[in-house]
């Protein structure tokens, strides 16, 4: 949120031809673009130490803002972890470089179920980083019915206590989800009648948020919502009323992954940066500052008993088998999800 | 020579004005008339009427909040402006201090604020304002239902933007010549019509560039309505986040649906400043 006026910022250097990613020209270093809070970044100093290659270090808050803010063409950058959904796009797109598999002995240690994804199904662009699933957090103190499905978030009679994602592809996924269709569907009529349940929702919502779902679960001011496991970890630390559900109709697997878009002016140091990634010492750091799931299988052999036998972070497979992630939608179905979307929000 | 020196020391602001302002503005009516492929289109506009509602609420809501930041920041202004030296310093600081903390973070902090469990409702139920309350009127409420509703959006907006309304009506209030005043209190005019015949007038192009600059970044605020709003009303600036931000990138619709907006507040206040203009000669007489 608070980042997207910085990306606005940014885009409107990209349009008057600024730059932003800071110098690419010389040969020891590495521009690296990722989520906020996403990284441990004490381990850049590890790197430099271990490569002589310095990195250069900036964030974006959504898929969206990344998308954006190359195709706005400002800025610079060798690495990038955008989602399993927006890598197939920008794929599609030609926006991303093959990886050199060679550079990135490591990639063996990730989670052979995790390799030859929907998203690329040949694994030439992507290294996964972290994964997890979207499922409902709630307060066992205000919830009194059993939580296992998607009907908690369409239940009048948490009138006012209930969140919901505000933007388009979660929030409509979870009314596609709940009518039993495919995140990826591309029927109009399914999207629209997806929508047509999140109007009906509207008048016992408390209101759309994203990361704001931290402070009003975590304080009490509402009682149920969806949001990512890995954040349900952070916020179950400080309240301990929440409790996690990932529902019985399936829900929202994804993947982000380490990706070098096209023409990057340092490929070889940014793949030594994803191989880097993939140390056990670098995994690990980073599970520990994150709480997200990592693809490593040394990383998660090396995690504490109750951490990789957290069914929150390391669901049982039968429940993954459940899962579902986004794929990237043909442009006509994207434009219908923002027409519907502001059909739902101009009620 | 002397003109000629203040030309080169205008350069850089005539630089920062071109690349800044004109080069974007440019783009923004090169992109709102071109498809993505770049041929010349008329469809971002020949759909707008779609976002008739959203245009409505979001020019509502910025009416509304500009006119409580008027009817709260003209008795304010015209007080400090009348007040003495160290009243005024004092008062100064007050509203500008808000101001040095940033945006976001007062945003968030009336999150807390309003919140049904916010420190505003605990804050009553701890004293027992609502035994009180459902007590005198017959109700049953724990707490005011505030956040998440339009008029939250709205005190965001005015609490955001007040110090703009103040600030240029009393600038203009503190400059009446204290000898007009004195003139015609001497034809016998008493304080009201003081007020009504002389001091209102010429404080009206103070009024007029508050109400610019309140409605001017109130139509188009977009973090507000997220935050205080709870994303349940749209307004034109969350339209045209969404074209960036969205499901669909689409930066042609997101300058046609901006340079509608400047248009139309162009000929707002094109209308205003005609309706001021026989005030500000007024002014300079």
């Amino acid at each position: 949120m608070i980042l997207s006026v910085a990306t606005a910022l940014a885009l409107m250097a990209g349009c008057t031809g600024g730059g932003v990613g800071g110098d690419t020209a010389s040969a020891g270093e590495v521009n690296v673009y990722n989520w906020g809070e996403y990284i441990d970044e004490s381990i850049f100093a590890d790197f430099t130490a271990q490569t002589g290659i310095k990195v250069n270090y900036n964030v974006y808050p959504d898929n969206e803002s990344l998308y954006s803010t190359l195709k706005g063409g400002g800025a610079e950058y060798d690495v990038i972890i955008p989602s399993d959904y927006m890598i197939s796009r920008m794929i599609e797109e030609d926006m991303l470089e093959k990886l050199d598999f060679n550079n990135i002995p490591n990639f063996s240690d990730i989670d052979p179920s995790l390799k030859d994804p929907d998203y690329d199904p040949t694994n030439e662009y992507s290294v996964p980083y972290m994964w997890g699933t979207v499922g409902i957090i709630y307060n066992t103190a205000k919830i009194d019915k059993p939580v296992t499905g998607w009907s908690s978030l369409f239940d009048s009679d948490y009138k006012g206590q209930i969140l919901m994602f505000d933007n388009s592809r979660d929030g409509i996924g979870i009314a596609l989800k709940y009518l039993g269709y495919s995140y990826n569907t591309t029927d109009e009529a399914q999207i629209q009648e997806a929508v047509d349940l999140l109007i009906e929702q509207q008048s016992y919502l408390q209101g759309y948020v994203m990361d704001q779902i931290f402070d009003k679960l975590e304080g009490g001011e509402a009682a149920i919502g969806p949001y990512y496991a890995g954040d349900f970890i952070t916020m179950h630390e400080s309240n301990p009323d929440l409790a996690w559900c990932l529902p019985e109709e399936g829900s929202n697997i994804f993947v982000d992954a380490m990706c070098i878009p096209k023409g990057a002016a340092n490929k070889t140091n940014a793949e030594a940066f994803i191989n880097f990634m993939c140390t056990t010492d670098a995994g690990l750091a980073n599970c520990k500052a994150i709480g997200y799931s990592t693809p490593l299988l040394s990383v998660k052999d090396a995690l504490p008993d109750e951490v990789k036998n957290d069914p929150v972070a390391y669901p049982s497979a039968e429940a993954l088998a459940r899962c579902e992630s986004f794929t990237n939608l043909p442009e006509n179905i994207l434009a219908l999800y923002d027409s519907e979307w502001l059909r739902l929000k101009t009620q | 020579m002397r003109s000629k020196r203040n030309q080169i020391l205008a350069v850089p602001y005539v630089v920062w004005m071109a690349v800044f302002v004109v080069v974007p503005l440019l783009l923004i009516v090169v992109y709102a008339f071109t498809t993505k492929d770049g041929s010349f289109t008329l469809a971002n506009f020949s759909t707008m009427n779609q976002y008739l509602g959203v245009f409505g609420n979001s020019f509502f809501l910025a009416l509304v909040a500009t006119a409580i930041c008027i009817l709260l920041g003209y008795p304010l202004a015209y007080f400090l402006a009348r007040s003495g030296h160290r009243m005024k310093g004092v008062a100064m600081m007050l509203i500008m201090l808000p101001m040095w903390m940033n945006f976001l973070l007062r945003t968030y902090s009336w999150m807390s604020l309003l919140e049904d469990t916010g420190l505003i409702n605990r804050l009553l139920q701890s004293i027992r304002f609502f035994d009180l309350w459902n007590g005198i009127f017959g109700t049953n409420i724990e707490f005011f239902h505030m956040i998440n509703t339009p008029g939250a959006v709205v005190l965001g907006m005015v609490y955001n933007f007040l110090p703009f309304m103040v600030l240029p009506i009393f600038s203009v209030i503190e400059k009446i010549d204290s000898r007009v005043i004195e003139a015609a209190q001497d034809l016998g005019a008493n304080s009201r019509r003081v007020f009504q015949k002389v001091v209102f007038p010429l404080s009206l192009p103070g009024v007029l560039s508050g109400i610019t600059m309140v409605f001017i970044p109130s139509v188009s605020t977009f973090v507000i309505t997220k935050l205080l709003g709870g994303g349940m009303t749209m307004m034109l600036g969350d339209l045209i986040e969404m074209q960036f931000l969205g499901a669909a990138y689409n930066p042609h619709l997101g300058s046609a649906i901006s340079l509608v907006m400047m248009i139309v507040v162009l000929i707002c206040m094109a209308v205003m400043n005609r309706f001021g203009e026989g005030e500000e000669e007024a002014m300079l007489l």
